[in-house]
């Protein structure tokens, strides 16, 4: 790239006392990684490239759907049903053709998460649940790397920046030396149930980008060790100082074979005795006549089942017909409980939290037996 | 009080006569039932505490849930 263009494309950020053409340099040999394209990746991304970050990852294995436009920002109705990752990327490049963007079109797991992340130096939290921020968190506490983090929730939101020693004395937070144990998924509400205002990810996102700048560049003061929380209704801000907890450590595993081993999905799921319910349970929520019920037996599996109506989707079949699930409770039942449990976490995978799904502890054989006692 | 915890107790108020972060956090809990199913850190005079904190009448304490979205 040519230094003229170097000059004419950032000439108003190199002018800035303290920013200069040392602090361009170094924004262009940086190395970013996003992860999430939606509600904070968005103007990070965008604020990022603008801003010359010289090689950006984007982490995203979603599509963009017609909900995402009042606050995803990079998209637009053309892009509805393709890869945020690469339609992103598409926008991006055209906005600052001369860095690198880089497309993860995967979704984030223990397995791919440690070597991903160790391509870049800083990681950017835009991702929408816990499971995955904790995973992001602890490998970057692993590896050593930056991590600014963002939240949301309804007209507030959450920024900090994580693993980042500004001095060698310095403790680094993570985030676990907050909040030390993830919520179970049900314990707090997502965007889908709870809402978001469409301008909330974009000045929480905004933030973000301009935290990693000081990272990057050195000018300024990044929340490192920081919480700042921010209030969209009445523009309150807080800035909160944070403590290193050693014993944090023990939560975070403590090396690359004890990660891949490590069920984020888990931690964060409502656990199994929310899951299952019993005979009267079972009974009393066909009473309220809402709940779609499944039989994910084979076809022919006997007995066959009179008492109540259901739709039959054998376990194998049950991730590509989920669809035929319209009700907003689901009650799984099989022959002795254990396939419907499965069902139930292959259903709880693919709604999250927008049904409340059961499993038929005992199955259908239970079932029977306490309804005519011998 | 943020996100979610505003709904349960509102959005501040005074206590009075609370020595310690603990006695404060018990007290919440009665008047607040859904308070004790919540998840949240503490903050006194913006600093998060991992311990038992003592307050004086002077003290600002906040409590912070985790957020999730994105």
């Amino acid at each position: 790239m040519s230094n003229a263009n170097l000059y004419e494309r950032y000439h108003r950020q190199i002018i800035l006392p303290d920013f200069g053409e040392e602090g361009q340099q170094k924004l262009l040999k940086a190395k970013v990684l996003v992860i999430g394209a939606g509600g904070l990746g968005c103007p990070v991304l965008q604020y990022l490239t603008a801003a010359g970050v010289g090689t950006v990852g984007i982490v995203d294995d979603d599509v963009v759907e017609l909900n995402n436009l009042h606050r995803q920002v990079l998209y637009s109705v053309n892009d509805i049903g393709l890869s945020k990752a690469e339609t992103a990327a598409q926008v991006l490049r055209e906005l600052n053709p001369e860095i690198t963007i880089i497309c993860y079109n995967e979704r984030l797991t223990t397995q791919n998460a440690l070597t991903i992340i160790d391509e870049f130096e800083i990681v950017i939290d835009g991702t929408d649940n816990f499971s995955t921020r904790y995973m992001i968190n602890d490998a970057c506490v692993l590896l050593a790397k930056p991590l600014v983090y963002g939240a949301i929730s309804q007209y507030e939101g959450q920024i900090a920046v994580f693993n980042f020693r500004k001095y060698r004395d310095d403790e680094a937070v993570n985030y676990r030396d907050i909040f030390p144990n993830p919520p179970k998924e049900d314990e707090i509400l997502n965007c889908v149930e709870a809402g978001v205002l469409g301008v909330l990810p974009g000045i929480i996102g905004t933030m973000m980008a301009n935290e990693t700048m000081k990272l990057i560049t050195g000018v300024g003061e990044p929340l490192s060790n920081q919480l700042l929380t921010y209030n969209a209704l009445d523009n309150q801000v807080h800035l909160f100082t944070l403590p290193a907890g050693k014993e944090t450590r023990s939560l975070i595993p403590k090396d690359e074979a004890e990660f891949l081993k490590t069920d984020y999905v888990w931690l964060c799921s409502p656990s199994l005795s929310d899951v299952e319910i019993d005979f009267h349970e079972f009974n009393s929520l066909m009473e309220k006549g809402s709940a779609d019920v499944i039989d994910v037996r084979e076809p022919n599996e006997i007995p066959v089942v009179d008492e109540f109506a259901h739709i039959k989707i054998p376990l194998a079949q049950l991730a590509d017909n989920s669809r035929l699930i319209k009700s907003d409770t689901v009650i799984a039942f099989c022959q002795t409980g254990r396939r419907s449990l499965q069902a139930a976490k292959i259903l709880s995978g693919i709604f999250g939290n927008t049904k409340k799904i059961y499993s038929l502890k005992g199955g259908i054989t239970q079932w029977r037996k306490q309804k005519q006692p011998a | 009080m943020f996100g979610r915890l505003a709904d349960i107790a509102g959005n501040s108020f005074t206590v009075k006569d609370v020595a310690d972060t603990d006695r404060l956090i018990n007290m919440l809990h009665k008047t607040y039932p859904a308070l004790a199913k919540a998840k949240y850190v503490i903050a006194v005079n913006k600093q998060v505490i991992t311990s038992n904190t003592l307050l004086n009448e002077n003290s600002v304490v906040a409590l912070l849930p985790p957020f999730s979205g994105g």
